[in-house]
């Protein structure tokens, strides 16, 4: 089995991290993976992308042009690769910065306000935290266990106190699936 | 050691320090300054070096220096920076002397971008530097081999006295991808009694030099360097050959675009399509040889590069335009899709 | 019979190229005798550079590296940064130090290499026949300023040990010339001071030492050693621009 996961928004959103965490996670389930960004001069609050591929088998290009999963956390990102999702693929979107649905009926959309959730957990920098369990819960491309653990385990010594945190954000993401 | 994600840039940097190469003299460009930042970091808690040189002329000419006085070392840079040092290079290569150079390569020509690009290809492979020379070329297609590849790079360069270049690029470099550095292997290396470090009374002076007034000795010089440039001809060719044995196109491409080539030709396969794929691991020198011998069978070719198309003038040349090369290219940092190059392979035909 | 005057030994038995009343001869012997007296042939590594001393690794019985036009300073760098107990020098003139070479020059300075720079000011280009220099001074012909160098042309000569004296990292800049006997004696001891400081990790050192260039200037020996006293000397005054070393 192959997932092509494409994770879009700003600079600063944590989007390069959850492809990262992904891409880990699989690596460390056996999978062959790949994390590619887009890269460019900006930061902080530019456009930015990246491409995850987690594959039984040897992965060969690792770009995603047409995703299984996107992950929208802005409304450009949203309009931009929306179109390109598979048949049968999925889209998921932060609704507090994205007010569009897609109106597709080939591929499961699926929104939860992530930023939203974030904010009223005062956690507001771990939004993709939450997107990341609501994706687990809806498309099971991970056990949401073992996800859990390799995500607190990444949080380093000297922020033990964001372990938890980390974990509360992304059970609530989990749930809201519910 | 488990297997760890790391970006291609990342890879190289500590495949380099685990190859034993513990002095980086470098200057930050995009897209591979993550490499003179690992190596600022990790080199003092290795007892190395990692030097910010003033531009990369000086960071080139420090390495000579290095070089020159027997230690292992490396420098990384991106297009315009690997065109500043292909003055050091020369004399590099007019010394013998062995280092390691990276080209994490971008779009040209000028400043450019920073996207992804092969555009340095004619640079690399035909003409890095003045004279009558080569350098050695491997061309990595996974952070896997660009943490192989660099260790390997040391160790051909201290067998043959040669500068080796690594040719990556921006998508190379900034990908991440799980390696495995416990599978490198190591090579004997002779012993450098060549170096200027000091005689210590020991023995006669060393001296190392590109300058040879009297056409002879520097006729000679030349020769006896391309005399170690058939050996590596020999020696150090490699490709990999993907669905090649029945092909009856085959696919020419490496670095990013072989990636992007191999998932078209699983696909064209799914079709029904006869297609497979040589990707050169050396650049220079080319598998010429092997692809010769596809064209014994292959009735067509077709060469996929991030430019207006360089390495199709090698393939030409390795089949003696036996057969037609056909050509698909993205310039300026954009990258075709795996359904570009499937579609390509589509309008060739083939057989089924 | 006792012996003496002999060649020094870190200096090679070989015939010289340099031209009838060029002093390069002269400041290659002082080093090679400062190479003797500390007794560091064996360690030292030097760094030729391209002008007339490009055939400078002929000379000297150390190991040598033939460096690019500029590039000595960085070279040393690279063998000095990776070999610390070597004794690395770099033997460059004007154009090469203070034309193609400014920037490399320069952050060695800053850097504070422990490397000794020997730099030859003989006011033009000799290896290519005397073209403009750095260094060459206002109104001075060459084949590339022939109606005399003008500042509004061609801007002002750079005064290289004043330069490297601002900067952080050199212990040691004094400017010498090698036109009389007492100059000589000057220079070998401003020599043996700057290996000295290398030795003892004080930072970069620098010996600016003006020289005669009788084919290109179109004069004799004689006259070539009064060139330096009269119109050198008042542009580039002798002495030490800087010192750290506490010596």
């Amino acid at each position: 089995m192959t997932s092509r996961i494409l994770f879009a928004g700003f600079g600063g959103q944590g989007i390069l991290f959850s492809g990262k965490q992904c891409a880990k996670t699989g690596m460390q389930l056996g999978k062959c993976v790949t994390w590619l960004p887009s890269y460019g001069p900006e930061q902080r609050g530019g456009t930015c992308n990246c491409s995850v591929i987690i594959s039984d088998e040897d992965i060969g290009s690792p770009l995603v042009n047409t995703p299984d999963i996107l992950i929208a956390f802005n409304a450009p990102s949203f309009d931009k690769f929306e179109p390109k999702v598979v048949a049968g693929g999925a889209v998921f979107s932060d609704s507090t910065l994205i007010s569009k649905k897609s109106e597709r009926s080939d591929i499961s959309a699926y929104t939860i306000p992530a930023t939203e959730l974030a904010n009223e957990m005062n956690a507001p920098k771990l939004a993709n935290v939450i997107m990341l369990g609501y994706v687990i819960a809806k498309t099971n491309i991970f056990d949401f266990d073992y996800f859990a653990e390799k995500l607190t385990a990444s949080v380093p010594e000297s922020k033990a106190e964001l372990r938890e945190l980390n974990k509360k954000a992304l059970l609530l993401g989990y749930n809201y699936a519910e | 050691m488990a297997k760890v994600l790391m970006k291609g840039n990342e890879a190289i940097a500590e495949a380099a320090i685990k190859a034993g190469c513990l002095h980086y003299f470098g200057y930050p460009i995009t897209p591979q300054t993550e490499i003179a930042e690992y190596m600022a970091k990790r080199m003092p808690k290795v007892g190395g070096l990692c030097l910010q040189a003033e531009s990369e002329v000086s960071a080139i000419n420090m390495i000579y220096g290095a070089a020159a006085s027997g230690t292992r070392c490396m420098t990384s840079s991106s297009s315009p920076g690997i065109s500043l040092k292909s003055e050091g290079i020369s004399y590099i290569v007019g010394c013998d002397l062995p280092c390691v150079i990276l080209n994490v390569q971008r779009g040209g020509p000028g400043l450019g971008g920073i996207q992804p690009s092969q555009a340095d290809y004619y640079q690399a492979t035909k003409a890095l530097g003045h004279g009558d020379m080569h350098l050695f070329v491997l061309a990595p297609a996974s952070v896997q081999e660009m943490a192989e590849l660099t260790c390997e790079a040391f160790d051909i360069a201290d067998m043959y006295r040669v500068p080796v270049l690594i040719l990556a690029d921006g998508a190379l470099g900034q990908m991440m991808e799980p390696v495995d550095f416990d599978t490198i292997k190591k090579r004997d290396i002779p012993e450098k009694d060549w170096a200027a470090c000091g005689h210590g009374g020991k023995r006669k002076k060393n001296i190392l030099t590109s300058l040879f007034l009297n056409p002879e000795e520097l006729e000679n010089s030349v020769l006896a360097r391309y005399e170690k440039y058939k050996k590596i001809d020999e020696n150090e060719v490699r490709c990999e050959q993907f669905m090649t044995e029945d092909a009856d196109i085959v696919v020419v491409a490496y670095g990013i675009t072989s990636r992007i080539c191999k998932s078209a030709v699983t696909a064209a396969r799914a079709k029904g399509i006869k297609v497979g794929m040589l990707r050169p691991i050396t650049l220079s020198p080319f598998p010429a040889k092997e692809l010769k011998a596809l064209s014994e069978t292959a009735s067509k070719f077709l060469t996929v590069e991030l430019n207006m198309g360089q390495m199709i003038t090698d393939v030409k040349l390795a089949i003696e335009c036996s057969r037609p090369v056909e050509f698909l290219g993205r310039t300026g940092g954009s990258m075709m899709t795996v359904e570009d190059v499937l579609a390509k392979i589509e309008e060739m035909g083939g057989n089924k | 019979m006792s012996v003496v005057f002999k060649k020094p030994n870190a200096m090679s038995d070989v015939p010289m190229h340099y031209c009838p009343g060029c002093t390069h001869g002269i400041v290659h012997r002082l080093v090679a005798e400062v190479l003797d007296e500390l007794g560091i042939e064996g360690q030292a590594v030097g760094v030729a550079p391209v002008g007339c001393a490009v055939f400078a690794y002929n000379y000297f019985e150390c190991d040598m590296i033939e460096a690019a036009h500029g590039r000595a300073p960085a070279v040393a760098t690279g063998v000095k940064r990776t070999h610390p107990d070597n004794v690395v020098f770099t033997y460059q003139g004007d154009g090469d130090l203070a034309a193609i070479g400014t920037a490399e020059t320069v952050h060695v300075g800053a850097r504070g290499e422990n490397i000794t720079i020997i730099f030859i000011n003989n006011a033009n280009y000799g290896m290519t026949g005397g073209q403009m220099a750095p260094t060459t001074m206002l109104g001075q012909v060459t084949t590339t300023s022939p109606y005399g160098r003008d500042k509004n042309i061609q801007g002002h000569p750079i005064h290289v040990c004043e330069l490297m004296a601002t900067l952080d990292g050199v212990a040691y800049a004094e400017r010498v010339a090698v036109n009389d006997v007492k100059g000589v004696r000057a220079t070998k001891k401003a020599i043996k001071k700057a290996f000295q400081a290398q030795i003892d990790k004080k930072g970069l050192s620098i010996v600016e030492i003006l020289s005669t260039c009788p084919t290109n200037w179109g004069l004799s020996p004689v006259e070539a050693l009064k060139f330096v006293e009269e119109k050198m000397k008042p542009v580039y005054p002798l002495g030490v621009y800087k010192d750290t070393t506490g010596y």
